[in-house]
This record gives C-alpha cells, sequence and structure tokens, in this order.
C-alpha cells in the first residue's frame, strides 16, 4: 500500500493543468488515464477514462465537480476537499482541459463552501488557469448528488433527476456534453496527471488500482476518512480507524445503499468489487458503518428505511409510494408486529429498478441485505407480475 | 423484418394514468400503486401494431418503445 496523498493538503503541491492542449495530448493523457484504471469515486465506479472520451468527443463541453456527498454518513468528500482543496481544484481544471470545456463548475456540499471560494480566489489571483471555475452550494438531500440532479441544480434549482436519455455525456448542463465527475475522482486525475500511471497502480490491486477514501464510523474507536489502497482487508479498515469500540456485529459495506454484511463474513474480505462482489455489494463510495454485538440490525435498518424513503425526490411512483410502505414493513418487522413476509417480497419486486434514478434499488438492495443478514425469512428477488410480465423498466 | 423492440416506462413521467395497462393488459400490468409494470422481453411481433398506439395514447409521453441494439 502506498501513501495515499489525497489527504496531504498543500504538502502534495499545487501546479496548473497544462493549458491550451492539442488534440494528440489530450489523448495522451486520456490514455494515460486509461492505463491507471481510475474509475469513479462516488459510487458508480464507471471507468474515468471513458467518460473523458465521451464528454471530449462533443462540441463544447462543460465539466462538473460533484462534491455534493448526498449520503449523510459520508464525510470523504468534505474531508478531501477540506484538507486538499486545491488537488481537487487542480482535477475539475485538468478534466476541463482534457474535455476541450472552457468551464468547470464545482458544487460543493455547503461545509466547505467558504474553504473552496478561497482556494478558488487564490488561483484566480495568481492566474493560474484558463478554464472559467464557477463554485456553487450543493442542495441538501440524499438523492442530490445523483450526476443528473446535480446538473439540473445548477441549471434550475430544482434537485432532482432527470430521465434518461439523454445520456449528460451528450446533452447536460444548458443542452452541452457534460461531465460530472465526483470531486474525488478528480483529485485522483490531477495526480495521475502528475506522476503517471504506474506510481497509481502502485496502490490498490491489478483490477482495482489506486487508493480511495473510506468513511469508517459506528462502532469504532476513533471513526473518520481514511486513504488506503483498494482491496484492503475489511478488518484493517477498522484496525485503522482505532479498533472495533465493541464486538462487531455486522457491517454495512457501501454505505446506505450497500449491504449489510455479519461480521464473520465481513472482516477477511478485501474492500473491492471483486472481493465483496457475492457478499452482494461493492465499496461504492466507500462507507464502512460497525454494528456492535446486541445492537438490533433490523431496527437500524428500519430507521434507515424511513430515511431513505424520506429522500425520494418524490418524482417517480413506485419509488414515492413503494418505499414507506416497504419501511412500514420493516419496521413491522423490527418492533415485533410482524410483517407480511409476502407482501414484503412483491413490494421489493416491484420497486426494484423502477426509477428515474437507482435510489429505489439501492433501497432494495440494503433491506434484502438487512432480511438475509438479521432476518427471520429470506426474501429474494420473485417475478413481480402475472402472465408473461417480468421485471419491468 | 422489423427490428425487436420493448416498451420502457419513464418514470419520471408515468403519472401513473393506467391507459397503458387498460389498452395492451398482454404486456402492462399495475403494481399496487397504479403504475405500470411492464414486460421485459422483446415485444412480439403479433403485438406490435397494439404496442405503438398504447405509446401514443399515453397522456404522459411516458411510455416507449425501444428498437434493442
Amino acid at each position: 500500500m502506498s501513501d495515499g496523498l489525497l489527504l496531504a493538503g498543500p504538502a502534495a503541491g499545487y501546479e496548473p493543468a497544462p493549458s491550451g492542449l492539442g488534440r494528440r495530448q489530450r489523448a495522451a493523457l486520456i490514455a494515460e488515464v486509461d492505463r491507471a484504471g481510475l474509475t469513479g469515486r462516488g459510487g458508480a465506479g464507471f471507468p474515468t477514462a471513458r467518460k473523458l472520451a465521451a464528454v471530449a468527443a462533443g462540441h463544447a463541453p462543460v465539466v462538473v465537480a460533484n462534491g455534493t456527498e448526498g449520503e449523510p454518513a459520508s464525510a470523504k468528500d468534505r474531508v478531501l476537499m477540506t484538507r486538499s482543496p486545491q488537488l481537487v481544484l487542480d482535477g475539475a481544471v485538468l478534466a476541463a482541459e482534457i474535455t476541450g470545456a472552457s468551464e468547470a463548475v464545482v458544487v460543493v456540499h455547503r461545509d466547505v463552501r467558504e474553504i473552496i471560494d478561497e482556494a478558488v480566489a487564490e488561483r484566480a489571483r495568481v492566474r493560474l488557469d484558463r478554464v472559467r471555475l464557477e463554485v456553487r452550494t450543493a442542495a441538501e438531500g440524499f438523492v442530490a448528488g445523483q450526476a443528473s440532479a446535480v446538473v439540473r441544480w445548477v441549471q434550475r434549482g430544482v434537485p432532482a433527476p432527470t430521465a434518461t436519455p439523454p445520456r449528460l455525456a451528450q446533452r447536460g448542463l444548458r443542452g452541452a456534453p457534460t461531465l460530472v465527475q465526483n470531486v474525488e475522482t478528480l483529485a485522483h486525475l490531477a495526480l495521475i496527471a502528475r506522476y503517471g500511471a504506474a506510481w497509481f497502480r502502485s496502490a490498490g490491486t491489478p483490477a482495482e488500482p489506486g487508493t480511495m477514501l473510506v468513511t469508517v464510523l459506528g462502532a469504532v474507536r476513533r471513526p473518520g476518512v481514511l486513504e488506503v489502497g483498494i482491496g484492503t482487508p475489511v478488518g484493517r479498515l477498522l484496525d485503522l480507524a482505532g479498533g472495533a469500540s465493541a464486538p462487531p456485529q455486522a457491517l454495512l459495506l457501501g454505505g446506505y445503499f450497500g449491504a449489510w454484511v455479519a461480521a464473520d463474513l465481513a472482516l477477511d474480505r478485501p474492500f473491492s468489487s471483486a472481493g465483496l462482489a457475492d457478499l452482494g455489494t461493492r465499496p461504492g463510495a466507500g462507507l464502512v458503518a460497525v454494528l456492535p454485538a446486541g445492537a438490533c440490525g433490523l431496527a437500524a435498518t428500519a430507521r434507515l428505511v424511513r430515511y431513505l424513503a424520506g429522500e425520494s425526490a418524490g418524482q417517480c411512483g413506485p419509488c414515492r409510494f413503494g418505499l414507506p410502505a416497504i419501511a412500514g414493513q420493516v419496521e413491522r418487522i423490527a418492533d415485533g408486529r410482524g410483517a407480511d413476509p409476502g407482501l414484503l417480497r412483491r413490494w421489493l419486486g416491484q420497486v426494484d429498478g423502477r426509477g428515474g434514478c437507482a435510489h429505489p434499488d439501492g433501497v432494495v438492495r440494503l433491506v434484502r441485505s438487512a432480511l438475509r443478514t438479521f432476518g427471520p425469512v429470506e426474501v429474494g428477488p420473485v417475478p413481480v407480475g402475472p402472465g408473461p410480465v417480468g421485471g419491468s423498466r | 423484418m422489423t427490428r425487436p423492440a420493448r416498451l420502457r416506462v419513464d418514470f419520471i413521467g408515468c403519472d401513473g394514468r393506467g391507459l397503458c395497462a387498460a389498452a395492451l393488459p398482454e404486456l402492462i400490468t399495475l403494481d399496487d400503486w397504479g403504475f405500470p409494470i411492464v414486460s421485459d422481453r422483446d415485444v412480439p411481433s403479433r403485438l406490435l401494431g397494439d404496442a405503438r398506439a398504447t405509446v401514443r395514447a399515453c397522456p404522459k409521453l411516458a411510455l416507449r418503445l425501444d428498437a434493442r441494439r
């Protein structure tokens, strides 16, 4: 595991992005990012080089740096922007130079707005960038960080996802091809441009190279944000967070959209997509929450699901009506009133994959994992309708 | 020969009026809240005409027929 530089602050230095890049230089930088194997650190894990190339192919694109961090339990983007604001801005400007954008809109959680404002002003004073940097305060709310919701927020003041198609890379902010990239991803991009793909790949695993920021919380002695190589064992993440403060019962891996995993299954696993795949989750935005022995996982899940139901943008029927219904059933399980497993299974099936964004899917994943890990009933995917009707879109 | 196509719902646009399920019960049912569950299989060629008509009938323009790549 190499020493990470994401949180090194000014010690990592900062420098102007190469400006006025020609076509070949831009292609060379995209190729370097491709060799590095950088993937999006906002949760979806999409290959960054492919996004860069898609947007670079469009006319007059725009870059949006996404520091919304809508997941309340996650702190990594805020910590990154507090510690290394210039590294994030380096990455945003570089992404703009690579894609041929003349503007980068930096959308930041309100906790760090002033830090980013000052960092932008500092760059302006020394005329560091050709690219115009615009800072916007992110909307609050869980779905506000979803890429299309960020674009809609910037353009219209409405923090809710939009329908696909069109894809943002084709038609996004003000109709322009738009690159929406998580702020941590952009910081990695800046480091790759400086130190190269081989350096980047010296951390992580061959299939999932590089470091990532993780937020460790719950029953650990020093909850907080760490930079670790992808694939670091989950148990090691707990050690780095000061060790468990009580015997761990289960871990929520990947965030509110991740999955509960029994501690004995989780601790030896590499924290990577490959390492967690058969547990039904991924590192996502890097959240690890530790549930101590004696705590009720179903009650914790019921609270999460009720919260997430309230965080629906309310645009899509199955999410708007289905999530509160599911929350009610999980609450009935948790408080002992008793739920109807058939009904819950039916509703999970009727909500899964049926929204304009992945919000309902995430809730389904969370609930299924809770029932698997804590529950009296196994609730798996089942057909949701009669006759020829199977899943749906 | 027409290319295979599938029905898709834009759930952001959909209001759950339910016309589609009434018009094309062979391929569309409603969930417990009145929103369409569409078949995830290719629309059989004998139903393609009905499917197109149902797409046109959606008052919210939230149903479409996507040719499969």
